[in-house]
């Protein structure tokens, strides 16, 4: 039986991208730091991942200065939530298949 | 892909989803104990406001002592302080015991949630904690000057309605961001809030039961539901 590789978005194939994304599925604003407190990982690969993110316009980031901090928060799109749940359906498909193998 | 991977990806965004955007931190004791407070806050009202009806305006006076407690023979500890009938020192008593039982309902409130987030390894000051305390404070600091208003111009009958209203809209707007069961509490006291008003004259016993009765229901829920 063939197994529908190809429906999973490539852009999520990193945990912490499906992590920040599902994160911005329930938070209109979600800044930096915040994610990066909550997914407990580094500034480096964070900011890889989000930058892999808005390439594939998933995510708009508004750049904004608290006082003289810079706070950059991000937002997920609308082509971004539905390749998420497009994934999320696909990995669905998955367990349904590797089930009733 | 392994299956343990898919599995492993989908509890992964289940918690996430949850933990960014509720504050689940939130512990039931506190609104247990936020109830007891109340409710001594409540007897001690009770005991300032409206135990000092002057003998002559008593309409229990022809009644023999014992059945009246009213009756301004009957042993004092405390009244000296804001003996008379005096409005502005039944406003000041009134002010402190509610300054009081909301201090202390604050202080164990966010004492228990720091000691719950610390125990599970969550931040306590989050975007989701900041967006809780937001949209509560916009329902709760618009009845709370409200609230003043009335007890300034001597609406006595007002203010235990419009805390209830108030607060329970401030509740609805925070479950947003916490446990569903907020909410219900919330719904829960707009309703008494409303019933106190159809009733006036019987405003600290709906204010004792919106905030002392349905604390200690609700918090109770909720703590054997979450903290155990």
């Amino acid at each position: 039986m063939k197994v529908p590789f190809e429906k999973l978005d490539k852009a999520f194939e990193n945990r912490l991208r499906l992590q920040i994304m599902s994160v911005l599925m329930v938070n209109d604003r979600y800044d930096f730091n915040s994610l990066k407190e909550l997914l407990d990982t580094t500034d480096g690969n964070l900011a890889s991942h989000l930058k892999g993110l808005e390439k594939e316009e998933y995510i708009l980031v508004h750049k904004t200065f608290l006082g003289r901090k810079p706070n950059t928060t991000y937002e997920a799109t609308e082509k971004g939530k539905i390749a998420f749940k497009q994934h999320l359906d696909a990995l669905e498909k998955l367990i349904k298949q590797q089930k009733s193998n | 892909m392994e299956e343990k991977q898919i599995h492993d990806d989908l509890a992964s965004i289940r918690s996430l989803m949850e933990r960014s955007s509720k504050f689940i931190s939130l512990s039931g004791l506190s609104g247990i104990l936020a109830g007891i407070y109340a409710l001594v806050g409540a007897a001690l009202a009770y005991y300032f406001v409206y135990y000092d009806i002057p003998d002559e305006l008593n309409p229990y006076k022809h009644f023999p002592n014992e059945f009246n407690s009213l009756k301004s023979d009957t042993p004092r500890i405390v009244t000296g302080l804001f003996y008379g009938g005096d409005r502005w020192a039944q406003t000041a008593a009134l002010l402190i015991i509610a300054s009081l039982v909301l201090i202390a309902s604050l202080c164990t409130g966010i004492f228990l949630s720091i000691r719950k987030a610390n125990r599970k390894g969550q931040p306590i000051w989050s975007n989701t904690s900041r967006l809780l305390l937001f949209n509560m404070a916009i329902p709760l600091m618009s009845g709370g000057a409200l609230v003043l208003v009335h007890l300034f111009r001597g609406h006595y009958g007002l203010i235990a309605p419009s805390c209830l209203v108030f607060y329970g809209l401030s509740l609805v707007a925070a479950s947003n961001f916490t446990f569903t069961d907020v909410k219900y509490l919330g719904l829960s006291e707009i309703f008494i809030g409303l019933i106190a008003a159809c009733l006036p004259g019987y405003g600290l016993l709906f204010w004792a039961i919106g905030f002392g009765v349905l604390h200690i229901v609700y918090g109770s829920m909720m703590y054997f539901k979450y903290d155990r």
